[in-house]
């Protein structure tokens, strides 16, 4: 077990590590993600109906997007500096180093995002019941978001343009995390009940965490190449 | 140990070289010459498992590299082009996040040891940024001294070195390859290495 994690929390180590030295990429995605969110209570107004009807989609499709802005930058510094080369050639598996470079990812970009979507989330007259299904489904939705986009990241890799064939690329397959992930509220809101909104999400992240880091680890192989 | 036979790389449309055969065993170093653009930037990468040759097989201890996977890359140093330093980072941090990487714990002694043999004493804690050019090769080469590995391939390692720091470097490399280490390296300039093997790319 050791052998396994001792990697992937190198890797974790390292990406924090580095995360607290160029904290400007972090608080970027994260005022992205306040700023939008805040823009629609302010641009509608006290519609406290209309807001509880749109506060899933908008929050949802904000993380979404605040997600995607660092996405070009998951290994482009580590294939520049040739840190990608060292990964290649570490007697560790590459796919347990890439499953660490996701997973701090998603502890720089989509915990904070988790985190912060309940206190927006007042903006828009929700319950605290809505509030805690919203954490739930970010939860379950963020890693997924994180686990995508780094098979695009990988694909896209020193390509010119890279940064637009990204989003063509990761956002069609980011649409199943946002319907559920939204239907979830939503469904709470209406009283049908989240539970198999959530339990979809689930299924898509335990079929990512199994999938992308194998599909992430083959596009990179062929980047280095 | 390291063999290759039939060896051939194509670039793009380009077939940069073929029919390259290569041989280097315990306490043996190899220089491989060429000019630029010649390949052999692409053999180091090749022989590093980086890169799939168009034709041709690598063996490592007489079993193909390819089927060796992690067993080989266990015994493999490459230090290509990039440093693989992160400039965010201090000597130090560098030195130890690239050792968990090779799987490998580093204590404080021997990483402080290591950058102090590289002249790097009193800027272990600065941020490599602050380093000049020269000084971010030596950080990137002081993994050479703490790095347990039997095969070292080095592109082009004199690079941006003073004349002291190419001294340090020389005397490193005779130190493993004496100890029954391999080194292959390339260099456009004279290397000042007593009885290595050279191997012409694209000639």
């Amino acid at each position: 077990m050791n052998a396994t994690l001792a990697p992937i929390l190198a890797i974790i180590r390292r990406d924090l590590l580095l995360a607290m030295r160029r904290k400007s990429e972090v608080l970027t995605a994260l005022f992205f993600f306040i700023i939008v969110v805040s823009l629609f209570p302010l641009g509608i107004g006290p519609e406290t109906a209309l807001l509880r009807k749109i506060a899933p989609g908008v929050i949802w499709v904000a993380a979404l997007l605040a997600t995607m802005l660092g996405l070009a930058r998951l290994f482009a510094p580590d294939h520049a500096d040739g840190t990608l080369e060292q990964m290649v050639l570490s007697p560790s598996p590459l796919g347990l180093l890439i499953t660490g470079k996701i997973a701090a990812h998603w502890i720089t970009t989509g915990l904070p995002l988790v985190l912060l979507a309940p206190v927006l989330g007042i903006q828009f007259d929700l319950d605290g019941g809505a509030l805690g299904i919203m954490v739930v489904a970010l939860l379950l939705g963020t890693p997924l978001l994180s686990l995508i986009g780094a098979i695009g990241a990988a694909l896209t890799l020193g390509l010119r343009g890279g940064g637009v064939l990204l989003s063509l690329l990761v956002l069609p397959l980011y649409v199943p995390a946002l319907i559920f992930g939204a239907g979830a509220v939503e469904a709470h809101i209406s009283g049908l009940g989240a539970g198999g909104h959530l339990s979809l999400l689930a299924a898509l992240l335990a079929l990512a965490v199994f999938f992308a880091p194998w599909a992430t680890t083959a596009a990179l192989r062929i980047a280095i190449e | 140990m390291l063999s290759a036979t039939a060896l051939s790389c194509i670039r793009g449309e380009r077939r940069l070289f073929s029919g390259l055969d290569l041989d280097v065993g315990p306490g043996e170093w190899l220089h491989v010459q060429g000019e630029n653009g010649a390949g052999k930037t692409s053999l180091l990468r090749i022989l590093a498992s980086l890169s799939p040759p168009a034709e041709g097989e690598i063996r490592w201890r007489g079993e193909p590299i390819a089927h060796l996977a992690e067993d080989y890359r266990r015994e493999l140093l490459f230090l290509g082009h990039h440093g693989a330093v992160k400039e965010e980072l201090t000597p130090y941090e560098n030195l130890i996040l690239a050792a968990r990487l090779d799987g490998s714990e580093l204590d404080e002694v021997e990483a402080l040891k290591a950058l102090a043999r590289f002249g790097l004493r009193g800027r272990e804690d600065l941020a490599v940024r602050f380093l000049s050019a020269g000084q971010k090769r030596r950080v990137l080469l002081a993994r050479l001294a703490v790095r347990k590995a039997t095969l070292w391939i080095l592109d082009e390692p004199f690079t941006a070195l003073d004349v002291k720091a190419v001294e340090m470097l020389s005397g490193l490399i005779v130190e493993h390859v004496t100890q029954g280490g391999i080194a292959i390296l390339t260099s456009h300039q004279a290397i000042p290495l007593p009885n290595g093997k050279i191997i012409m790319v694209g000639a």
